[in-house]
């Protein structure tokens, strides 16, 4: 009887488990949740999710100014048909922009991740070369990042440089090289352009060099003990130790650098869509214009970083 | 000759059994390796020397246009156009200081960013922390989506709602309330009161990625602790004031540092949000505008000063405002550099 009577409370308590996954103390560490992601959710919903669906609204819309007042005239896609069909830059700009992104997203993540595991090494001064190497994350935020990039002076003097100097960079001299041997530009192009731009990636790459760093940190030693009785060499290590230690930080970095680069205010894309709004004062044009270059990215990331995420080696599955 | 070697090697071994110290020469320890040592040192010093050249190298690009601007900061007009004066001024001079800080309003500028900075940082990384908590360690219905609308905030570019909040701010109203009340809308252009609520928001500048550092790093502390101090009868709030926030000072600290710096440099923002406010930074961005202004008034009654200023001219009054705007955060990093690197680099941020 009393035997029964516990299975029956067992049956019941069950019953009432089976009602809700948030119950008795997790309902309450549900709420308490809430509370501590309340500032976010309000903060997204308010001047987040509203000031989006207004301005994907606009991109419908002939938004025009009047003194102390908006007015919006529905015209449906027409905006969109203008920035692709009609607009002569704007398809230009997003693919070499896009192209342009794809190329240094690759090259800052092989710089970083080279020089992570350069400054992850015993020597001396390696404090000093970390903060230097660090330092970009200062010199090229905010408005210096403009005026680095539109200073007027600094390419007047590299224009000067470039021409007083041909055939000294090595870059150029391997380049007549290449061409006298008949090897097309094509081919090394894209390498050259970005050994001529190392500045730029070496400025972008200071926040990646430090998750790298992270994650080489949390690596322990006797996985390379392990690797090196077994008769690896160090080159080996690299590629079977510490590669898929790392790689999940691969993706962080690969997105982070994407967005980052996108975000940049110096693009063609941004610079196209600031002076729609602020010199031509179309709203409409440079919403849709906002909206369809969003749109690529996210859609670029998410696909991105599904097939990264499937060559990714999680340790410790959580 | 094998022999004798094997003889002396097992005598040393003997004697190092008894516990006698043998001197060896770094070359008769080579020897005994058949030379293995000495290619291994070599190795070793080739790798050390590629290293630093190459360190040296690229330490150099980074400081390189830094190291640049000071020097040209310090030049006089004469040295800039002079061919044979390059990194050393032949004349040094304080003059494009004083001038920047006139045209910036450098005292005032610095003065308002450092309180709108230490504000913002502080209010936007209290913030980042709490729902960064929320994030690492409670489990709540749709949690997951909320998390991917973090993702969804480090990637959608500032500039795509800009417009609708600049509106949005200049007629401002909370579910109608304010308008019940005044009878009409609230115009909140011309005050911080936006950009503090931004920041209350989580929404201010990069604040999606703080809160993603301080839920990694909250996920990496043990539960063990807290689940202690709620048998110990400890509630939800004090556990996090009293044993989360403790551990947490190195991400906080990062966290801290990064908002002061990118608020410190920001434009973006403070174009939108702050623009009646003299900040350094948005000085800094009109600078060469506003160096003609200052030519004109200087030199009163030429009306063509603004064509006398030369592109070489402004830029090293470019320079010269560069330099005052980065040196109170160089000095903060100099000071904190350890914290910045090291404290980001050991919290084993993981996807």
């Amino acid at each position: 009887m009393k035997n029964q009577n516990v299975t029956a409370e067992e049956v019941k308590s069950r019953k009432k488990r089976k009602k809700g996954k948030y119950d008795g103390l997790m309902r309450h560490r549900a709420i308490a949740g809430y509370m501590f992601i309340l500032p976010f959710i309000l903060g997204f919903l308010l001047l987040m999710v509203k000031p989006l669906i207004h301005s994907l609204y606009m991109s419908f819309c002939n938004v025009t100014l009047e003194p102390g007042s908006v007015s919006y005239s529905w015209i449906g896609t027409e905006n969109i048909r203008y920035i692709f069909r009609v607009d002569a830059d704007y398809t230009r700009m997003l693919t070499e922009d896009f192209t342009k992104m794809v190329i240094y997203t690759f090259a800052i993540i092989v710089f970083s991740f080279f020089v992570s595991l350069i400054l992850n090494q015993e020597f001396k001064g390696r404090a000093l070369v970390r903060a230097i190497f660090f330092m970009p994350v200062i010199l090229s935020s905010g408005v210096m990042l403009n005026l680095e990039s539109n200073n007027q002076y600094m390419s007047i003097i590299q224009d000067t440089i470039e021409e007083t100097t041909t055939g000294v960079s090595v870059t150029a001299a391997l380049e007549s090289i290449l061409r006298t041997a008949g090897v097309g530009v094509r081919a090394y192009e894209t390498v050259f352009e970005i050994i001529d731009n190392i500045y730029d990636i070496a400025m972008a790459s200071g926040i990646q060099i430090i998750i790298f760093l992270s994650g080489l940190q949390t690596i322990s030693s006797s996985l390379y003990e392990a690797a090196s009785i077994d008769g690896c060499t160090k080159w080996e290590s690299l590629w079977k130790v510490t590669f898929p230690m790392v790689s999940s930080l691969f993706l962080v970095n690969w997105i982070y650098t994407v967005v980052d680069f996108c975000m940049r205010s110096d693009t063609q894309v941004m610079t196209k869509i600031q002076t729609e709004m602020v010199d031509k004062q179309s709203y409409g044009v440079a919403s849709a214009m906002s909206w369809a270059y969003f749109l690529v990215v996210i859609a670029f990331i998410g696909l991105t970083s599904f097939f990264i995420s499937k060559v990714v080696y999680y340790s410790d599955e959580r | 000759m094998t022999k004798d070697k094997a003889k002396k090697n097992s005598v040393e071994i003997a004697a190092a059994r008894e516990g006698a110290v043998v001197q060896r020469t770094f070359w008769e320890r080579n020897k005994l390796t058949h030379g293995y040592l000495l290619q291994k040192k070599i190795g070793g010093v080739g790798i050390s020397i590629v290293r630093a050249i190459l360190l040296f190298g690229l330490c150099f690009l980074i400081l390189q246009p830094v190291l640049n601007k000071i020097s040209v900061s310090f030049m006089t007009e004469d040295d800039v156009y002079n061919p044979i004066v390059i990194s050393i001024p032949l004349h040094p001079t304080v003059e494009n200081y004083q001038i920047a800080a006139t045209i910036m309003e450098y005292a005032k500028g610095v003065t308002t960013s450092l309180i709108v900075s230490v504000l913002a940082a502080v209010i936007q990384v209290s913030m980042a922390t709490l729902v960064g908590y929320g994030f690492a360690r409670f489990r709540f219905p749709l949690k997951k989506m909320w998390f991917a609308f973090v993702m969804l905030l480090i990637m959608v570019p500032p500039q795509t709602v800009s417009t609708s909040l600049h509106l949005h701010f200049s007629r401002f109203d909370f579910l109608g309330i304010i308008k019940l009340i005044t009878g009409t809308t609230l115009n909140l252009r011309s005050s911080p009161i936006p950009y503090i609520l931004m920041s209350l928001g989580c929404m201010g500048l990069k604040n999606g990625l703080y809160i993603y550092l301080v839920r990694q790093y909250f996920r990496n502390i043990p539960v063990d602790l807290e689940e202690a101090a709620y048998i110990d009868g400890c509630g939800t709030v004090k556990t996090f004031f009293k044993i989360m926030l403790p551990q947490a000072r190195p991400i906080i600290t990062s966290c801290f540092l990064f908002a002061f710096v990118w608020q410190w440099t920001d434009g973006f923002y403070s174009r939108l949000f702050l623009s009646n406010f003299t900040l350094v930074s948005t000085s800094l961005s009109n600078i060469v505008a506003s160096l003609g202004v200052y030519v004109a008034r200087v030199q009163s009654g030429s009306s063509n000063a603004q064509a006398s200023i030369s592109p070489l001219r402004s830029n090293q009054i470019l320079s010269t405002g560069t330099m005052l705007i980065l040196a109170p955060v160089l000095v903060l990093y100099m000071f904190a550099q350890r914290q910045f690197v090291e404290s980001l680099a050991s919290t084993g941020i993981k996807m």
